[in-house]
């Protein structure tokens, strides 16, 4: 093979700074297992400095239980609001009043079946609206093409032993109305609640 | 006018409430008491004729009440539900006279100076008291007199047939305290008359001003007043129109001038209202009613009128309405506050949001996270609703926490240390760090059934494939299971 390329980490995060966050007013998705953690990153990034709300809807039947204790390193919980919806279309119609409502910063929708062209623009002309970020949490192939950007969220082994609170995960834009697709590898650096971004050479 | 006071005594009062809700199983007749647990033992509160007849009698401990009477039934006391009935007594006194008072825990004084003649007099005014409180299942005692003092003196010890006369009653009936009543017995007071022919300046050197107090009120010397109960406030408007209408726009606005003349009534009161409901009665004499639920106690007719537009959009018209009622149906006080800049009206704001969200998906559904102070992972924290809490305590987390937990799920490994490969949903992972252990042990003072397995060695796993998963050993049950999953 070749030369390893030498990435240069300032322009690594440059690159990564202009795609996240992801653009205000819009609605996106976000797929894979870490897609949680994206949502509460997200959430830490946007309401961890000025105290907005965030606004989590769910569907009642789902068994997993978002953690405040573990959801705190990301987001005062406090400033989390959780909705449970007993079907979509509730959800749907609860995450359209709250992105127009104008005092929730954020509105993370967890969705179980895929959304329709004309609920995902009813979403943004809501987000538009009411000057929020949307973000539905689904699985890879549900998504709606009324999306601004699409991000694949996976978490990554750190083989390196001494990380052993490591968040390592690598976060891909599969979608993007306005840009380029390209990935990173990304933590969470949970004292300073910042984002770290690793330069990719630095893992191979 | 000259006062004219009838005082009620309801001397079984518990136990008249409780066998009149109908709580006992079969026969109602039989012996029943109502017990209160004080000193560390249940001794009886209030008890039925049929259980004085067998002996048993007040402050009575319940265990002996029992090994004499083995049929008997009881229940425990229940003082705001008495004082609750108390005031519905008092609120069905209100058909003799509009000054209805309430007497102590046990008793109403009504003053129906002026109003007997309605009645056919006065007796035929306390009998019919006696007998509506007979039929009602309410042992009572009545009694008329000029004073306060007297009325109650007649109807604690006074005998029917003796008429008004309080001056052979006992001391006691005086309302004066154990300690005096005491006393005056020791020294041969024993009748009212008895203290009558005393000088005052004796009684009240001797007694305290208390005793002249009473005695005074008693005979009519002094004055005493009835504070008579207010009515409650009915938080409830209404509007009849000329010609019926049917436009959604015309019924917000009837709604609107409806939530003017209410916010107006509830801010007299300090009130805020939470639940309303939006009655509209059509030309077919049908009814729409429109329910909303506030996330937080309001009284700003700006703000609740747009939050009903989604219910009044649903409403079937048919011909027409005609008539508009408006009702806080549930209320709670809502002092005046200070306006401050910023930081209220964002709270408003989300108050509004989970009043509409809520009206849409319940308001029950809607939550916040309260810290909670335990070990437990899963009672670490409280989920409230967001309607009724408020944001408030501080998160700490000493150890890394999974940001989701799920309900334990079992993988087969063995040993005190992680498997280094196991199954879990299907997947097949290998292990690549493990922190650990972290030990948390049951809270035996609460009896849950999920840490009945024990002490828990918890793991944070980070697998090889990318997932980094919350596991926990039992050691005294051995075996493994997945809790949770890190970012």
């Amino acid at each position: 093979m070749g030369k390893v390329p030498i990435v240069n980490r300032f322009a690594v995060m440059t690159d990564f700074w202009s795609h996240f966050p992801p653009q205000n007013t819009r609605t996106h998705e976000a797929c894979g297992l870490s897609a949680p953690a994206f949502a509460a990153a997200l959430a830490g990034h946007l309401c961890g400095a000025n105290g907005k709300t965030v606004f989590w809807l769910r569907e009642s039947w789902q068994n997993a239980q978002l953690n405040p204790v573990g959801f705190a390193s990301y987001l005062d919980p406090k400033q989390l609001l959780i909705a449970q919806a007993a079907r979509q279309i509730d959800a749907l119609a609860a995450a359209e009043e709250a992105l127009r409502s104008g005092h929730i910063a954020l509105v993370v929708i967890e969705l179980s079946q895929g959304i329709g062209l004309t609920e995902g623009r009813r979403l943004q002309l809501a987000a538009q609206e009411g000057g929020a970020t949307g973000l539905c949490l689904l699985s890879e192939e549900m998504g709606s093409n009324a999306a601004q950007t699409r991000w694949r969220c996976t978490p990554v082994f750190d083989p390196n032993e001494a990380a052993v609170d490591s968040t390592l995960q690598n976060w891909e834009i599969i979608k993007n109305k306005s840009g380029t697709l390209t990935n990173w590898n990304v933590g969470w650096h949970a004292q300073t609640r910042r984002i770290n971004v690793v330069s990719k050479s630095a893992q191979r | 006018m000259r006062k004219r006071v009838v005082s009620m005594w309801f001397p079984n009062l518990p136990s008249d409430r409780v066998v009149r809700a109908g709580a006992l199983n079969g026969d109602d007749t039989g012996p029943f008491v109502v017990t209160h647990h004080a000193k560390n033992t249940d001794r009886i509160y209030c008890l039925n004729n049929a259980a004085a007849a067998q002996g048993l009698h007040r402050d009575m401990g319940f265990s002996d009440a029992r090994a004499y009477c083995p049929d008997l039934q009881s229940c425990p006391a229940d003082p705001i539900a008495d004082a609750r009935f108390l005031h519905m007594l008092a609120r069905w006194g209100k058909r003799y006279c509009p000054w209805v008072g309430v007497d102590g825990s046990d008793g109403l004084l009504l003053n129906i100076a002026g109003s007997a003649h309605l009645f056919g007099g006065e007796d035929a005014m306390l009998n019919d008291m006696r007998h509506r409180l007979t039929h009602a299942g309410v042992q009572g005692r009545v009694a008329v007199a000029d004073t306060r003092g007297a009325a109650w003196a007649l109807t604690h010890f006074g005998q029917r047939a003796q008429g008004e006369d309080i001056a052979h009653l006992p001391v006691a009936a005086l309302r004066l305290d154990t300690k005096t009543d005491a006393t005056l017995q020791r020294l041969g007071l024993r009748n009212i008359s008895d203290l009558i022919a005393l000088p005052r300046a004796t009684i009240a050197r001797r007694f305290g001003p208390d005793v002249v107090l009473r005695l005074d009120q008693a005979t009519g010397a002094r004055d005493e007043d009835i504070s008579p109960l207010k009515d409650a406030p009915n938080y409830g408007v209404r509007m009849t129109l000329p010609d019926p209408i049917g436009l959604s726009g015309d019924v917000m606005a009837g709604a609107e001038r409806l939530l003017e003349r209410l916010c107006a009534k509830l801010k007299d009161q300090d009130m805020g209202a939470r639940k309303l409901q939006l009655h509209l009665r059509r030309v077919d004499q049908g009814a729409q009613i429109v329910e909303l639920r506030l996330a937080a106690p309001m009284r700003d007719a700006a703000r609740i009128l747009p939050l009903f537009e989604r219910g009044v959009d649903e409403v079937d018209a048919g011909y027409g309405i005609d008539q508009i009622r408006l009702t806080a149906i549930q209320v709670e006080p809502l002092p005046k506050a200070q306006i401050t800049h910023g930081v209220a009206t964002r709270t408003q704001g989300i108050d509004d949001l989970i009043t509409r969200i809520g009206n849409r998906i319940g308001l029950d559904n809607i939550h916040r996270f309260l810290p909670a102070d335990s070990h437990i992972p899963e009672r670490s924290f409280q989920i409230a609703a967001a309607a009724y809490s408020r944001a408030e305590g501080a998160w700490a987390a000493l150890r890394p926490r999974p940001l989701q937990l799920f309900a334990p799920e079992p993988i087969a490994g063995a040993g005190a240390r992680p498997p280094q490969h196991f199954r879990w949903r299907r997947m097949a992972l290998t292990v690549g760090h493990a922190t650990g252990p972290e030990r948390i042990a049951p809270e035996w003072w609460l009896a849950d059934d999920n840490w009945r397995s024990g002490l828990r060695d918890y793991w944070k796993v980070d697998t090889v494939q990318g997932r980094r998963l919350w596991l926990y050993y039992t050691p005294q049950n051995p075996g493994w299971f997945v809790q949770g999953e890190f970012a």
